[in-house]
This record gives C-alpha cells, structure tokens and sequence, in this order.
C-alpha cells in the first residue's frame, strides 16, 4: 500500500541549535494507529508539528501524498477572550456544507453548538476539534496529548471514539499519548521517543520488551496491557454513561499540559 | 450643510466603514500596540513625504508598510519580547518622526494636524482617496473573513487547513497601513488606534458572533465620528480627540447596558 507521509532522516532544531528532533524515519501507511509516547521534552509535540507541516525540518526529507488531507488536535488552544463565537459557527468556518450532522453525532458535541466556543470545558473543545477535523474527511488525524486532563472513562470513551473514527473514516491516526494501558492495546505501531532520537519502535508487543523502553517506563507495564484490553474490548461498560461523562469529570482545560 | 462640514463628515464615515472590521481584528489578535507602533511611524512619514516630495497619503502608507514588514521580520528573529520590540519601534518611529519634521518645518506644514487630527485640512481628493481605498479595504477583508477569523482563533489549525497563513497576515498588516494613512488627518496619528480598538472593545458587549461583531464596530464608529465631527464643529475642538471622547462615551454606554458575554471558561 502506498505510504501517507515518509519521513526520511528528518531533524529540527531551534533558532539556537538545540537540536528537537534528531534523524527520524518514520513511514505511515493508510489506517494505521501510530503512538508516540516518550518522557516530557523528547520530542514528540515537535515530531506531530512536523507531519502537520507546522515545522520545517533543517535537514531530511518529507514526502507527503499529493493533496493529503490533514486533520490536527493541537496540546492546547489560547482561545481570544474578544472573539464572540458559537461552538456551530466555528465548525462552519471555511465550510461550503451545512449541517455536518453525522459528525456532531459521532464525537457527541451536537448540544455545544449555541454555546460560546469560550465557554467549553476542555473535553468538549477536543471533541468540537474533532468533529471539525472529521468533517474534512481527513486521511491522516494527529492528535498532541488529546487526553490530558481527563479522566480515566473519559479517556477510554475517547479512545474509543478514535477506534470507530478510524474504522469508519478509514484515516490514519498518529497520536501522542502519556497512556501507555492505550498504546499497548490499540496501536498498530508505537514510536518512543527520548531526547529527540527514536530509541525503539515496532509493534506494541516488541516495544513492551526493548530495554530501551523499560528503562523509560519502567518493568511491569505490562499488567496495564491486560488491564485496558479489557476496557477496549466487548463489554463497552464505560461507554455505557454516554457521551457526556468527560465534561462532568473533568477538571481541567486546555492549558493543561 | 456647510462644504467643510459635508467633506470632514463623508471621509470621517469612509474611514469608520473600514476601522469597525480592521478594529475586531486588531482586537482579538491583541494587536492594539502594534497598531500603534505604525500610526507612529506615520509622521516619520509625513516628515518623508517633504524631503522627497511624495503625496503625503503615500508616503505615509509605504512608512507604516515598511514598518509592518520589519516588524514581522524582527518578531520572528528577535529575541525580544513582542510589547519590547514594539515600545521601541513604535516610540522611536513617533520621536524620529517628530525630530524630521522639526529639522525640516517649512510653514506650509502644520504637524499638529497629524498628531490630532484636523478637518479644517481635509479637501475633496481626500475624500475620494478615502472612498476609493476604503472600498478596497473593505472589499478584501470580506473576501478573506473566514480565513483572518480563523487565523485569529488559530493560526495552527488554520495553517493546517490549508489558509495561506503568512500571506493573509501580511496582507492584514499592509491593510491597516493604508487605513492609516486614510485616517491620520481626520483622527491624527496618536489616536488611530483608539478609533480601532475603542469601537471594537464596544461591540465586544453586544455580539454574538465575529460578523456582527465588526458590522456593529462599524455603526459605533460612524456614530462616533458624526458625534466627534459635529462637537468639533460646534466647540472648536481638535476632531481626533473629539471623534474618541465620543468613542469612549458609547463604551461606557454599552458596559453599563451590557454584562460581556462569558470570557470566562469553567475551571
């Protein structure tokens, strides 16, 4: 299958030489959930930056699918405080259709739209990102840290929700998560990042067993696999609290980091 | 009505056509300062403009241009904090400016005219040079609204989504210094920015989404500037400082009648 994005060699650095991101290869098929997870400052927020064309790389190469429609959930949003805005009117920015009504239903934000965009907890903001990404019909969705903050079920319902968003959207998924019960249960491919070099990649399975990566984490991870494919799999009792559980629960917004 | 009247109160009106949407911009890109910093810079301008013997409208557009595009370049290789580098540029443009037009004073100039604004110095080419750049002002901040407002949100998601977001900027940076140069004798250079911002600030309490919210700018602004105008006439004020008084009044206007809508998000 041909790749969506190929990343050859590619390193960033600051204007004051440090270096972010140091000769990373990385290659992303069609459907395929990629994880990139690694301590705080490795790199991976930069290495998402990069894919979504927001950072040139000072050396290696991009070869990106002509026309590649690209999705991003940034870490965070600094919404302007003077800038009134309906939840529904920022959906429609830029937009030719109407009612993206199967959109609002699958990420569950179709209550928000009178809202002020302002006036969203950080949980729904995410799912409004979503919706607005998934309504361009993206082929590649990247996502920084999309469940920061949020609680455990809110976290499994938005996992979730990425699972049918892959299988019905058929786009590929690169995300940046600090859960590793996630990593190991949904991903395809997990890339692990330390100071801005890949330090070991491959399957959950394989990842979960390179010293590399243990040194990192730590051994024992691997109960938390068991653990989440349990969550993940036929019981779907978290879900069961609907849609809304996120906003209840959780207590922080979107600067959190 | 009086000739001067009439001219003063259509190139004013012109100008707070274009100010109401530029202003909402200015406002919810927290670019007041930098609003500032060019309107300085257009007396360096004018001071430009009797050394080469430019239009004064055009010498001062390509002044405020040329500052805007050196201040995107410094802001993205400067180490210095933005309000930094702009109180310097903005106070050193304003004193280089002051310190031209002194070296060069002929009595031709008056230079207090373009500190505060006078409708005495308005004639009827400016009054066409308002209508027609106004309308153009206006025409491609229509065209790109969805996109500037994006950008304003974002300008992440809005690179992501494909809007040209460098060229939209620069775009939105060359439009304020042509309003400004429309505006600087009617307001005068220190009070172009308040004719932004105040209006928008304004509107601010009333609106419900970013359309509205410049249209209504819009409506305060002409209203300001017919208050302003026609105080100036009746006390022999400066128009400028006339056309905010009046500004600042329906601002206090709308507080009073208006909680904001929420800015606050729940924690």
């Amino acid at each position: 299958m041909p790749s969506l994005l190929t990343l050859g060699d590619v390193s960033v650095t600051t204007d004051s030489g440090v270096t972010l991101l140091k000769k990373v290869n990385l290659t992303i098929k069609p459907r395929q959930i990629i994880s990139l997870i690694g301590p705080n400052g490795a790199g991976k927020s930069t290495l998402i930056r990069v894919l979504a064309a927001l950072q040139p790389p000072a050396t290696g190469s991009i070869e990106r699918q002509p026309n590649l429609v690209t999705g991003y959930l940034p870490q965070r949003l600094t919404l302007p405080m003077n800038l009134p805005i309906t939840a529904g009117e920022f959906l429609r920015l830029g937009l030719n259709r109407h009612q993206p009504n199967t959109e609002l239903h699958t990420t569950g934000v179709t209550h928000l739209m009178d809202k002020p965009l302002q006036a969203l907890s950080g949980g729904e903001l995410r799912r409004l990102l979503l919706a607005r990404a998934l309504i361009r019909r993206p082929k590649l969705l990247l996502l920084d840290e999309p469940t920061a903050g949020v609680d455990l079920i809110g976290q499994v319902e938005f996992y979730q929700l990425l699972a049918k968003v892959r299988d019905e959207y058929g786009c590929a998924i690169v995300i940046v998560s600090h859960d590793l019960h996630f990593v190991m249960a949904a991903t395809d491919q997990v890339l692990c990042l330390d100071q801005g070099l890949v330090c070991c990649h491959g399957h959950p399975e394989e990842v979960s067993q390179h010293p590399e990566y243990r040194s990192l984490f730590g051994a024992g991870t691997e109960q938390a696999f068991a653990v989440f494919t349990h969550a993940m799999g036929g019981h779907n009792h978290a879900h069961a609290h609907g849609g809304d559980h996120i906003d209840a629960v959780e207590p922080v917004h979107t600067d959190h980091g | 009505m009086d000739e001067l009247l009439l001219k003063a109160v259509l190139a004013g009106s012109l100008i707070a056509l274009f100010t109401g949407p530029l202003g909402c911009l200015v406002v919810w890109r927290r670019l007041a300062f930098f609003g500032d910093a060019l309107a300085h810079s257009a007396l360096l301008g004018v001071a430009l403009s009797l050394v080469t013997e430019l239009p004064p409208g055009l010498a001062v557009a390509l002044t405020a241009a040329s500052l805007a595009i050196l201040l995107l370049y410094l802001r993205s290789r400067s180490k210095l904090a933005d309000d930094t580098l702009l109180g310097i540029l903005s106070h050193s443009a304003l004193a280089l400016g002051l310190v031209t037009l002194t070296l060069f004073e002929s009595s031709s100039v008056n230079w207090m005219v373009y500190l505060f604004g006078d409708i005495l110095a308005v004639g009827w080419g400016d009054v066409l040079t308002a209508s027609l750049l106004g309308l153009l002002v206006v025409g491609l901040l229509a065209w790109f609204w969805q996109s500037l407002v994006l950008i304003s949100i974002d300008r992440d998601l809005a690179r992501v989504d494909g809007v040209a977001v460098d060229r939209l900027e620069l775009l939105f940076m060359l439009l304020l210094a042509v309003a400004i140069a429309v505006a600087i004798k009617i307001i005068g250079v220190l009070l172009i920015t308040a004719m932004l911002v105040i209006p928008a600030a304004t509107a601010r309490y009333l609106a419900h989404s970013p359309g509205q919210m410049a249209r209504m700018a819009t409506a305060i602004g002409l209203a300001a500037v017919w208050g302003g105008i026609g105080a100036a006439f009746q006390w022999d004020l400066p128009t400028g400082p006339a056309i905010v008084v009046t500004a600042l009044l329906l601002f206090l206007l709308a507080t009073l009648v208006r909680r904001p809508t929420p800015r606050t998000t729940p924690t």
